[in-house]
């Protein structure tokens, strides 16, 4: 706790430096001096000197204070006490870390509670450390920028540039993110592929991610071939859904943006949009509560007796009603896109307006079209809550719709869901799964900007 | 428009036929029907598509709010207590003390609802009340303590399976025995109030809903400084080079990356690698942070990108630096258009499961978290949650649940409809 006042010290203290260097300022500027910033750079630099080094001092100190203070707990005799399994000690070591912070009154294991003062006087005795040396650089710092503040400082420069760099580290973040993905993905991947070949992974057709728990058990050897899953995956996100998406999104996009009078379109196509804005879950529990069993009835009624209530049909069709908007405002913009001057030709050669939709406009725009959905087919294959909850787990090798399939997502929902030892290959598994999504998305969605900007460059 | 193209395009089409135009025999009339009669259907088609989309948007919603208007009300149904003449260990200055709550829950109120319902109703009668009626019976004893001396009729919330049939679609045993006794439908409270439960009738949104509303203020916190941040760099400062190509091509790659990833990241770096508790509100709003960050990225340059050059050139012209440009005249004028971005970002991440459930988001969770590192769960997980559950109880839960995360994304898409009308400026 003594470290949030630490922070407020800090925090004092760089106001107060800064009101102190904006007055000194606007001192020498009354005293006829011409200042090469305004006061308020000068303020705002003083107080960045004070606060952005203390506060990264505080940034790292937390994490290693922590380390420290459960060092000087375990050396401690009534630490050296407990007992040797390595959970009950972790919890009552966290338990005896509530009771010293105020957090719960009491601990459930009496053990927790000698430590507790001793976790209390640890910690107090290293954040008055920390905390003191935090303060001291914020002095450091306020002093010496306090002393800069001249008439010839160029604080205004000094400034912008730590904001520069602010900005700078801001959109880093973006290829930070990038660079985690995939090096967490890589990593467990090539710990899942030490323990499964990548053969069987890649090729094998049987999925059943159930480990032995004895060496003698029998049938659940464990069987990790992924291609059920992304037959199961194509079968659902890039046929059933584009199936009902593409010729819905492309007819709904033509009709508003060819024949549809302006007025209609301005309601239409914001109630369009809300079919995207709807939560996923919720389309999940529709597909899994009101579709599936009609879907089911309908396939028992025209004599499918092998119809499953948890279909591809019943979640492939939500998933692609899901995607209607995203196809109709990816072709919108193509189509937008198509010159006047072409179709006014077709029109002046006495077309009719569906025949120069359909001979002119169509074509011209298709790349742009094709982008969109491969767009679209990249969206639908990650997409995760409708299949988790309408799609089966069975991984099946099917082409009847009526049947059930299991999905990509699905399954790394399924293996990491549950009880969860970081060890094993189940586990690690959904992370190798989670590699071969990405990298399926991502080339999709290569291919599919390189599309759409390669036919926007051939009409600028 | 080119609609004034339909009157004059018929004479022009000899070529089809390959032969000079004979409007004597009839064969052009035929011919140009033919030709418009193609034309008709086609925009029937594209009518019929919209139509399809429109009647399926509609047909969710009504089903949703069919199921799930039933949610937000419960069956209470009429029964008399004779406390004196109960076995209730239970007596006025316990009620009136300050362990008033632990009292009641260490009384067997469950014994006396049973005892009296078999009474009034027959063999069957306790299956009536549940979890819901003991807690509403307890709040009443402490409300009035001098009730235990008495001989009382109150209105109490049926068990889950009561409700379930006083709402006509349950087991029609129950439903037999619910006509004889004296029931009412009233709104639920409680739905609004409480937080997850095993038991049906006892079970509310507040605690989600709490855990939404603080793993979406990390997620802004978070999420939008950077977003707009890195949207200021990318489109006023950053030189063309390799790595701003690089910063860009993740940007527009991330916001494209499946939001599973995003969960897979979560869970590897934030819990795995960085230790950070479990299905907190914290974890869930850094995950959500990464994945909503590149649409403010990008909906942010867009609206920088359409301020106009003059007013950069204006500001610089009179002697600000290109810091001062940026920050005291772009950004304010570009900030109406990112904000749109911004609530459109939020609201996707506000009904966004996935990712939550790799971070472990899924627990059951009783209590409504107390701050951004207590185990919490959100609003599309509890829904998801509630659909697996066996109990039909949860059913128009679940439904009524779907309602209230409905009713946030168009209050929130509607407020970026909104901000867009108002503030959005032409050039």
């Amino acid at each position: 706790m003594s470290l949030s006042i630490a922070l407020v010290a800090i925090l004092v203290i760089a106001v107060a430096a800064g009101l102190f260097a904006r007055n000194r300022a606007t001192g020498l500027r009354s005293g006829g001096a011409r200042l090469n910033s305004l006061p308020n750079y000068h303020a705002t630099f003083v107080g960045m000197s004070a606060l952005i080094p203390a506060v990264l001092f505080l940034a790292i100190w937390t994490p290693v204070q922590s380390r420290l203070v459960g060092g000087a707990v375990m050396a401690s005799p009534a630490a050296q006490a407990l007992p040797e399994f390595e959970m009950t000690r972790d919890t009552i070591l966290a338990e005896a870390r509530d009771i010293a912070s105020g957090a719960i009154q009491a601990g459930f294991n009496p053990e927790s509670t000698a430590l507790a003062p001793i976790y209390a006087e640890a910690g107090a005795r290293y954040s008055a450390i920390g905390g003191g040396i935090a303060i001291l650089i914020a002095l450091v710092g306020a002093y010496f920028a306090l002393r800069k503040v001249k008439v010839d400082f160029r604080a205004r420069t000094g400034v912008e540039r730590a904001v520069l760099a602010l900005l700078v580290i801001a959109s880093l973040i973006a290829v930070l993110t990038t660079l985690g993905i995939v090096l967490s993905l890589l990593f467990e991947s090539l710990r899942f592929f030490r323990l499964v070949s990548p053969t069987e992974f890649f090729f094998g057709t049987t999925w059943s991610p159930q480990m032995a728990i004895r060496a003698d058990q029998a049938g659940s050897s464990g069987a990790f071939g992924s291609i059920p899953l992304f037959w199961g995956t194509a079968f659902i996100g890039a046929i059933i859904a584009m199936i009902v998406a593409i010729p819905l999104g492309l007819m709904s996009a033509i009709f508003l943006t060819q024949y549809a009078p302006h007025r209609v379109r301005a309601w239409l196509k914001p109630i369009l949009e809300i079919l995207a804005g709807v939560p996923t879950v919720v389309y999940g529990y529709f597909a899994a509560l009101t579709v599936a069993p009609l879907i089911r009835d309908l396939g028992i009624s025209i004599g499918i007796t092998s119809a499953s209530s948890e279909s591809a049909l019943a979640a492939g069709l939500v998933m692609g009603i899901m995607i209607i908007p995203f196809v109709s405002s990816m072709a919108d913009d193509s189509i937008a896109a198509v010159p006047q001057a072409m179709r006014d030709g077709s029109l002046a050669l006495g077309a009719t307006k569906s025949e120069t939709i359909k001979k002119v406009v169509l074509p011209a725009a298709l790349p742009g079209v094709v982008g969109g959905v491969l767009l679209a087919v990249s969206r639908a294959i990650g997409e995760t809550m409708i299949v988790v909850m309408a799609a089966g787990l069975a991984a099946n090798m099917t082409a009847n719709p009526f049947e059930s399939v299991t999905t990509v997502t699905t399954q790394i929902v399924q293996l990491l869901t549950g009880d969860q030892e970081f060890e094993s290959a189940k586990t690690l598994a959904a992370f190798a799964l989670g590699l071969a999504l990405f990298v399926i998305t991502l080339i999709l969605n290569l291919i599919a900007l390189r599309f759409v900007r390669k036919y926007r460059e051939a009409y600028e | 428009m080119s609609s004034d193209a339909h009157g004059n395009s018929g004479g022009m089409t000899s070529t089809t036929l390959g032969r000079p135009t004979r409007w004597t025999d009839g064969s052009m009339e035929r011919l140009v029907a033919k030709r418009y009669a193609a034309e008709r259907r086609f925009k029937f088609f594209g009518l019929l598509a919209v139509g399809l989309s429109v009647a399926f948007l509609a047909f969710l919603l009504i089903t949703m709010a069919w199921k799930g208007a039933g949610g937000f009300t419960r069956t209470e149904v009429r029964l008399s207590l004779d406390f004196p003449r109960s076995d209730l260990m239970l007596d006025q200055a316990a009620l009136k003390g300050p362990e008033a709550s632990q009292a009641v829950a260490g009384a067997r109120l469950d014994a006396v609802i049973n005892q009296a319902a078999v009474a009034q109703f027959g063999e069957s009668g306790d299956e009536l009340f549940g979890g819901a009626s003991i807690r509403r019976l307890g709040e009443k004893l402490i409300a009035d303590p001098d009730l235990v001396t008495k001989r009382i009729e109150l209105w109490l919330p049926a068990s889950s399976k009561a409700d379930v049939a006083g709402k006509g679609d349950g087991d029609p045993a129950i439903e037999q025995l619910l006509d004889k006794a004296d029931h009412r439908l009233r709104f639920n409270p409680t739905f609004l109030t409480s937080s997850d439960a095993t038991d049906a009738s006892l079970v509310g949104i507040w605690g989600a809903l709490k855990g939404t509303f603080l793993t979406i203020l990390v997620t802004m916190l978070l999420a939008f400084p950077i977003g707009v941040l890195s949207a200021l760099y990318l489109e006023e400062f950053a030189p063309r080079n390799r790595w701003t190509d690089l910063i860009e091509v993740s940007i527009n790659n991330l916001a494209a990356v499946p939001s599973i990833i995003f969960g897979l990241l979560g869970l590897a770096v934030f819990l795995n690698f960085m230790d950070l508790p479990r299905s907190a509100p914290l974890v869930g709003g850094l995950t959500l942070a990464l994945m909503t960050m590149p649409v403010i990225v990008i909906a942010g340059r867009n609206a920088i990108k359409s301020v106009p050059p003059s007013i950069r050139d204006a500001a610089l012209g009179v002697g600000a630096s290109k810091m001062q440009v940026v920050f005291h005249h772009v950004l304010p004028l570009a900030l109406p258009g990112i904000l749109t971005g911004t609530i459109i970002g939020m609201a996707r991440a506000l009904g966004e499961t996935a990712p939550l459930l790799m971070i472990g988001m899924r627990a059951f969770i009783a209590t409504p978290p107390g701050g951004i590192v207590e185990p919490a769960t959100v609003l599309p997980v509890q829904i998801f949650l509630w659909s697996d559950e066996v109990d039909r109880g949860f059913v128009e839960k679940t439904s009524a649940a779907i309602i209230v995360l409905l009713v946030f994304m168009l209050l929130m898409n509607g407020l970026a409809i909104y901000l867009r009308n108002r503030f959005e400026q032409r050039w």
